[in-house]
């Protein structure tokens, strides 16, 4: 008996924190499905009278070619940093010489830094290769940035398998691109997957790279576009929430229907930000 | 092994390295050179003449009212972001360690905001805090309170310029915004510490007769101090450096009150063009967070050994 009351507590507890968790939600929500006239102070509380896609189809008109832009970005970005991630990955964590440790912790340093202290002179070599306001510089800069992440996740996902395997191959004459692609490839769907998701939804937020590098509102990322939007129209919450929204969307689709490797990506020391 | 093999993966590797070396400790070093020089105009950046001035640069950021200010709002961000996230994190984390009926829909509830990017949650939490006109016409969370009948916690929240000491109050909404999309994260780290513990060692306590109380503080807390240490860690890095949730949301603010050095390199770099002041903030920056993640690095992979 007591032990059910102690549950109910804890549920009530559990309760609360979640109102408070979707609060900001609900709002976003709320906003986003009403039509313009009913963007009026008193009822912003309210669920919309006459729910409405006008914030939707206005949003999207305005965002779509910032949403392609970061499909642009973001698919061969999130490519490339994993299929490097994966080959260094292979190395750092079964090849083992003489300050190679060092070495991984100089590369793992460049995930943590501001990258406001590269940005000035990433943008000058952008400029001198003519990169400069293209997806193209962004695609470059998000892999060369991504690598220390996908090297990590790898590397800690390949130390999971026994050397022996490898060892085995070796013994039959497999040499190094062998074992990699005879052995430790074909294991290697679920760290793509944790990989995958966790730079595609990196990526898909940044914001940083994308504002200083792309300055075309043409050419700029959903998260750029979304500021933008919000920015120079004040009175339209309806449209800035239904941007929100559609900007939300692609990373919480993966979160919802592969929240399991998202959570294993979180839980690889990987960090937000 | 080999040594062929050991040229070989070195040999693999070697394009990363390099990469990492020009892009990452380059790029910091020419960032570095950039805050020594006096490049604070366009026409001086772009006759690509490097005049060594010293530390002129950094004296003149910390003689800066603007700069005093992001450091404090820097410190004060940190200090309470971090207690929010590590408080919230461990009582969602202790609830949902029973395996509760729902336990895992109270979870995602929780996480999910790590999914958003932190231009959307300053998007969403802006809207939240506006404040509108106060007392006749008030907006976003100031209606809420109003129709509830807490028309006395209406508030300017990001616009208001009260201070406590050097604590801005502005930063408050911020904070909790912030505190929303990663205390989720906290818990999840301290859930998985909490799995990891052995059922027999709390089996153990309970038959000692030891309080649920008990047996948290004195079987499950040591194992989660480590869990604190690297949330720690990685939650004050990234507040060190938060840019996207400020810009996004507030702003630097009346008065600069919400104002981080993010955002004022961000101005001084892009917008006014000053290149070696901006590059003197960055550099700050990275001194910052270097201080905090190079000694973590090097005992993660020392245990790794």
């Amino acid at each position: 008996m007591r032990k059910k009351y102690g549950n109910l507590g804890i549920y009530i507890v559990l309760l609360i924190f979640s109102f408070f968790f979707l609060l900001p939600i609900y709002m976003l929500l709320a906003t986003s499905f009403k039509p313009l006239v009913e963007i009026g102070m008193g009822s912003m509380w309210l669920l919309p009278k006459q729910p409405s896609l006008e914030g939707f189809t206005d949003s999207i008109k305005r965002l779509s070619p910032n949403l392609l832009n970061s499909f642009l970005l973001v698919i061969p970005a999130t490519i490339f940093s994993c299929i490097l991630g994966s080959i260094n990955g292979y190395i750092f964590s079964k090849i083992r010489f003489r300050g190679i440790n060092l070495l991984f912790m100089c590369v793992l340093f460049g995930m943590f830094i501001p990258y406001q202290s590269v940005l000035f002179p990433l943008i000058q070599f952008l400029q001198e290769i003519k990169l400069y306001g293209t997806i193209w510089g962004l695609i470059i800069t998000h892999v060369i940035y991504g690598l220390p992440i996908t090297t990590l996740i790898f590397r800690n996902y390949y130390m999971e398998v026994p050397d022996e395997m490898l060892e085995a191959a070796g013994i039959d004459g497999a040499g190094l691109f062998k074992s990699y692609f005879l052995i430790l490839f074909p294991l290697s769907i679920p760290g793509f997957v944790v990989a995958v998701i966790w730079q595609f939804t990196n990526i898909w937020n940044e914001f940083l790279f994308a504002v200083t590098i792309t300055s075309d509102p043409k050419k700029q990322p959903i998260t750029v576009a979304l500021v933008n939007l919000a920015g120079s129209q004040m009175v339209q919450w309806n449209l800035q929430m239904a941007g929100a929204v559609v900007a939300a969307i692609p990373t919480l689709l993966v979160y919802i229907f592969l929240g399991k490797y998202f959570i294993r990506g979180l839980m690889s020391g990987s960090v937000k930000g | 092994m080999h040594k062929k093999k050991k040229w070989l993966g070195f040999l693999i590797i070697s394009p990363t390295l390099v990469v990492i070396g020009v892009f990452v400790y380059g790029f910091i070093g020419a960032t570095v050179r950039a805050s020594l020089s006096d490049w604070n105009s366009f026409r001086k950046l772009l006759s690509g003449e490097f005049v060594f001035s010293g530390l002129r640069n950094y004296e003149r950021l910390f003689a800066d009212w603007r700069f005093q200010t992001d450091m404090w709002n820097t410190l004060f961000f940190t200090v309470f972001f971090l207690l929010g996230c590590l408080l919230i994190g461990l009582i969602l984390a202790a609830l949902l360690d029973r395996n509760l009926k729902g336990g895992r829909i109270f979870q995602s509830i929780f996480l999910f905001p790590m999914a958003l990017s932190l231009v959307v949650t300053g998007t969403v939490w802006r809207w939240f805090f506006a404040p509108g006109i106060l007392p006749n016409d008030p907006a976003g969370v100031n209606v809420l309170l109003g129709q509830v009948g807490l028309k006395s916690l209406q508030w300017g929240w990001f616009t208001v310029t009260d201070t406590i000491g050097p604590f801005n109050l502005a930063l408050v909404p911020v904070i909790i915004a912030a505190v929303w999309q990663l205390s989720g994260y906290t818990m999840a780290m301290y859930l998985a510490g909490l799995r990891a513990i052995p059922e027999s060692m709390t089996e153990a306590a309970r038959v000692d007769g030891a309080s649920g109380w008990q047996i948290f503080w004195k079987v499950k807390w040591p194992f989660l101090k480590p869990i604190t240490l690297s949330a720690m860690i990685i939650l004050g890095h990234i507040s060190l450096k938060i840019f996207d949730l400020v810009y996004s949301m507030t702003g630097s603010g009346p008065k600069n009150v919400t104002d981080m050095p993010s955002i004022y390199m961000f101005e001084k770099t892009f917008r006014s063009n000053r290149y070696a002041e901006g590059s003197a903030i960055a550099v700050i920056m990275l001194l910052m967070v270097a201080v905090v993640i190079i000694p973590y690095l090097v005992s993660t992979l020392r245990k790794s050994d």
